[in-house]
């Protein structure tokens, strides 16, 4: 006998994640457009290992299989980790980052809404440190030869022709380079790698990023509070930097777009099981995570530094949520007492 | 006139069903075969029966009358017959029986003489004492006595709100009664503004009910007294519940722990006006309600039923469909299934739904929390029900109450988004019980400590007495004994029969004393009539100890 109330919103966790899928289409297909097809065969193989892994895991936890395999938490972790790996990365590399992540960053803590850090970017994070080599060869604007991407996925790895610097790294270069870095604005404006604003291609993907994730705050799976702190807490941190020193600092359009910035806005940064869960707590935690960002991405020795900075504000979330819970009805500010 | 509405934080928007009810008349049910009359009222109120079964008792006549600050009267609701006075199933979902009276119905259903109440003669502390003779009760469920609330309080009251809101899906008896008796809910809340001393009336009734606005601000209008404004509030549930209502009208937020009165301000069911209407008018007690009968019926509408009338005998007025599984009272949101239909109709009874597995399916597994928040941007007491559900179901009781566990009103709206349907209402009923039972515990440790020193105490008393009483009755067989023996003692006059004799006598007077020194009781050389008086007092004696047993093992 179940108690009140009786009639319930048809809602599941399957829909919302079904929902998250489908706004990470645009950018996906963006990607294949500038890319090529590589991106979808690593999606395909995500997520047959994020499935194989997830059912295996339940199979040993001894959870009802049917119910959780499909509830299509392992897709969305799939999907990320394929779409913040590089596309042409050998088949195991991101196979392997895709059983870390479900089988250790997932089950080994409990699984569904258990798990502290965000399971892809642990996945993202363990690689780039293991395989630091492999996961910065990115596609090349137009390299879109789907037999030589799938030579780089499965076979001989001849990447020369086919890579190219990220943005990111370009300006990295650049950046190092004190004899250069008087051309940076002149780089950022025609570069070939730079294109209009966040890097050729790349700003489309984020385009499509952006769109899918205003579907999603359309759709209350997820609400303004993370994507607009992120944007803004990158943008103000960016723009602050660029105006003090134009040649050493990118401008803050730049990191908006490029790199796994609007990625990471509107699918990483929200994860509501890692992250912090109050109104006033989600800005602190995604600006929190932007400012990092853009730390590791100017001063580190990693290219993009979106990872490292949603592990590290996982950490602080349970703290971030402790400390900003919201005043509860009837016990807020004075003024509300009766005139 | 109100500058503008407030708004409340959260709730939800389920499908309102009202449709299905809302175009049907009030009508009088039939008088059922048995009437079950509750005299608990709440968990701290019981009415004191003041009828026998066998007596005929009058419609409207007080059987139970109000004991204690939060009790109000019980009046039979029809002519008839006391039947029994015992425990009947009531809608409570311990599902436990509860000391009733129950009434058979003559079927003439004859009044007592009935009196309008001149209420504007007298000081306002009688009529509230009239009210509670009259059984008036809130009717929006909770049924807390409408004349404590009508009670002075701290700040004295300067606005009265009628709540007309009736946000849970499916229920139309409020619509109804504003519709049809809108004058009398208007003259029900002049009087209550009278008795509280109060400024001005606002009725809050939810967009949803365009007739029933209608027909309250004709009669607001009819009936020129001033400050009286019917308010459309934004169709949104909980926007019925108390708190959010007054919010809505006057922005004012009431914690947990604080009435109404602390901020001037009280509601009131439109039901509950009504029943003072009839009451102070009429001289009529509160012995019937409106209620809906809707959900899987075929002829779903709103019904005038006694108090007391089985559930089981409302239900053909409404013809309950055949895939029929359960019935709950109240809506979908807050309602409690019904665990028998014997149940009767009680004054808080605003609706009976019949439910089927169409129309509330069984909720799907239970899937972990993944703290989408939905829960808490519905939640409109502003708590994060996540975090309560982790405090709860880890019992870690002390942070579910830091973080405002008893703010939850359980309205339902968390249990109605969550994504892993999650029964989180559930949880916070569980939580909140553990706690009340804890502390319970820890009061009832502290009374039992005292009960067993004192019984101690007694028992020592006790023993010391006895052994006394004993140590003498045995002193006093012995010196018997001693003179029989004496007697025995003495020469014979024929030395072989009378020692014979003497054994014999000595026997017997031996017989005697161990007799007495077992019995010890002063029952030997009474008169006849003494004698029947003492089997009298013994036979009430065994009659009292056959009485106490139960209680008495529950003691063990």
């Amino acid at each position: 006998m179940n108690n009140s109330p009786y009639s319930l919103k048809p809602a599941s966790v399957q829909s919302v994640m079904l929902r998250v899928l489908l706004a990470l289409l645009p950018g996906i297909a963006a990607y294949v457009w500038f890319f090529g097809a590589a991106i979808l065969v690593q999606i395909a193989l995500t997520s047959i290992a994020a499935l194989a892994a997830e059912a295996a895991m339940l199979a040993l936890r001894g959870k009802p299989m049917r119910q959780f395999l499909t509830d299509g938490s392992a897709l969305v972790t799939a999907w990320l980790i394929a779409l913040t790996f590089p596309s042409i990365a050998p088949w195991w590399l991101t196979v392997l980052g895709t059983l870390l992540a479900i089988i250790v960053a997932k089950h080994l803590y409990g699984g569904l809404g258990q798990n502290p850090f965000n399971p892809a970017m642990v996945a993202f994070a363990l690689m780039i440190v293991a395989y630091p080599q492999l996961m910065s060869q990115w596609p090349a604007v137009g390299a879109t030869d789907f037999a030589a991407q799938l030579n780089a996925i499965f076979g001989a790895r001849q990447l020369d022709a086919m890579t190219m610097a990220t943005p990111l790294d370009a300006l990295r270069t650049v950046l190092r380079d004190p004899e250069q870095r008087a051309a940076i604005a002149g780089l950022l404006g025609s570069n070939a790698t730079f294109g209009n604003i966040g890097g050729k291609g790349w700003e489309w993907v984020a385009a499509g990023y952006l769109a899918g994730g205003l579907w999603l705050i359309q759709q209350r799976i997820i609400t303004w509070h993370m994507p607009a702190a992120f944007l803004a807490a990158l943008f103000a941190v960016a723009g602050i930097f660029s105006l003090i020193d134009a040649t050493q600092f990118a401008p803050p359009l730049f990191h908006l777009l490029t790199g796994g910035a609007m990625l990471g806005a509107f699918f990483i940064v929200t994860d509501p099981v890692s992250g912090a869960t109050t109104p006033k707590g989600k800005l602190i935690f995604a600006a929190g995570i932007a400012l990092l960002t853009w730390i590791i991405r100017t001063f580190g020795a990693y290219p993009d530094g979106i990872a490292f900075a949603v592990l590290l504000m996982n950490i602080a979330a349970p703290l971030i949520d402790m400390y900003t819970q919201p005043p509860v009805f009837g016990h807020k500010r004075k003024e509300e007492e009766p005139r | 006139m109100i500058a503008k509405l407030f708004r409340f934080k959260g709730g939800v928007k389920p499908d309102s069903h009202k449709d299905v009810s809302a175009a049907a008349p009030i009508r009088v049910a039939p008088l059922p075969s048995h009437l079950i009359i509750p005299l608990r009222q709440s968990a701290r109120a019981m009415a004191r029966c003041l009828v026998q079964p066998g007596q005929t008792v009058l419609k409207g006549e007080m059987i139970a009358a109000a004991e204690g600050p939060l009790c109000t009267a019980v009046h039979a609701p029809t002519s008839g017959t006391v039947r029994a006075i015992a425990p009947q199933p009531v809608p409570h979902p311990s599902g436990l029986p509860a000391p009733s009276i129950v009434i058979d119905p003559d079927g003439q259903d004859r009044w007592i003489e009935r009196r309008p109440f001149d209420y504007s003669a007298v000081p306002a502390q009688e009529t509230r004492n009239y009210l509670r003779d009259c059984g008036v009760v809130g009717l929006g469920g909770a049924g807390f006595p409408s004349h404590v609330k009508l009670g002075p309080g701290e700040k004295g009251i300067e606005t009265l709100i009628l709540n007309g809101a009736e946000c849970e899906p499916w229920i139309t008896c409020d619509d109804r009664l504003m519709r049809e008796r809108a004058d009398m809910i208007l003259a029900g809340a002049a009087i209550m503004r009278h008795i509280a001393g109060a400024r001005r009336i606002l009725v809050g009734i939810e967009d949803n009910k365009p007739q029933a606005i209608e027909s309250m601000r004709a009669a607001a209008l009819k009936l020129g007294e001033p400050d009286i404004e019917v308010v459309a509030v934004p169709t949104r549930y909980p926007a019925g519940g108390e708190k959010q209502l007054i919010r809505v009208l006057t922005g004012i937020e009431i914690p947990f722990g604080k009435l109404g009165t602390h901020f001037g301000v009280q509601c009131f069911n439109v039901g509950s006006a009504h029943a003072v209407f009839r009451a102070i008018a009429h001289g009529e007690p509160l012995i019937s309600r409106v209620l809906t009968l809707s959900g899987n019926m075929a002829h779903a509408g709103n019904f005038e039923a006694l108090i007391g009338t089985p559930i089981r005998e409302l239900l053909p007025l409404a013809e309950p469909r055949a895939d029929t599984d359960r019935y709950l009272m109240g809506g979908p949101m807050m309602g409690v299934a019904l665990l028998s239909l014997d149940t009767p109709v009680i004054k808080g009874t605003n609706c009976i739904l019949a439910g089927s597995p169409t129309l509330f399916p069984p909720p799907p597994p239970e899937m972990p929390c993944i703290r989408c928040g939905e829960c808490a941007k519905v939640c409109p007491a502003e708590l994060q029900p996540f975090e309560l559900y982790w405090f709860s179901r880890a019992r870690i009781f002390g942070k579910a109450q830091e973080y405002s566990l008893f703010d939850c009103i359980e309205c339902g709206c968390c249990s109605y988004v969550c994504p892993s349907r999650i029964p989180l209402v559930d949880y916070f009923r569980f939580a909140k019980g553990e706690i009340w039972a804890r502390e319970k515990e820890k009061a009832a440790a502290d009374i039992a400590r005292e009960r067993y020193e004192l019984r101690l105490a007694r028992e020592e008393r006790e023993k010391a007495d006895k052994a006394a009483k004993l140590a003498a009755k045995t002193e006093a067989g012995r010196q018997k004994a001693a003179a029989a023996l004496a007697e025995v003692a003495k020469p014979a006059a024929t030395p072989e029969e009378d020692a014979k004799k003497a054994l014999i006598a000595a026997a017997l007077e031996r017989a005697r004393a161990q007799k007495e020194q077992v019995h010890p009781e002063n029952v030997s050389n009474l008169t006849p009539e003494q004698q029947a008086e003492v089997a009298a007092i013994e036979e009430r004696r065994a009659e009292i100890r056959e009485m106490a047993k139960p209680h008495l093992r529950q003691d063990d």
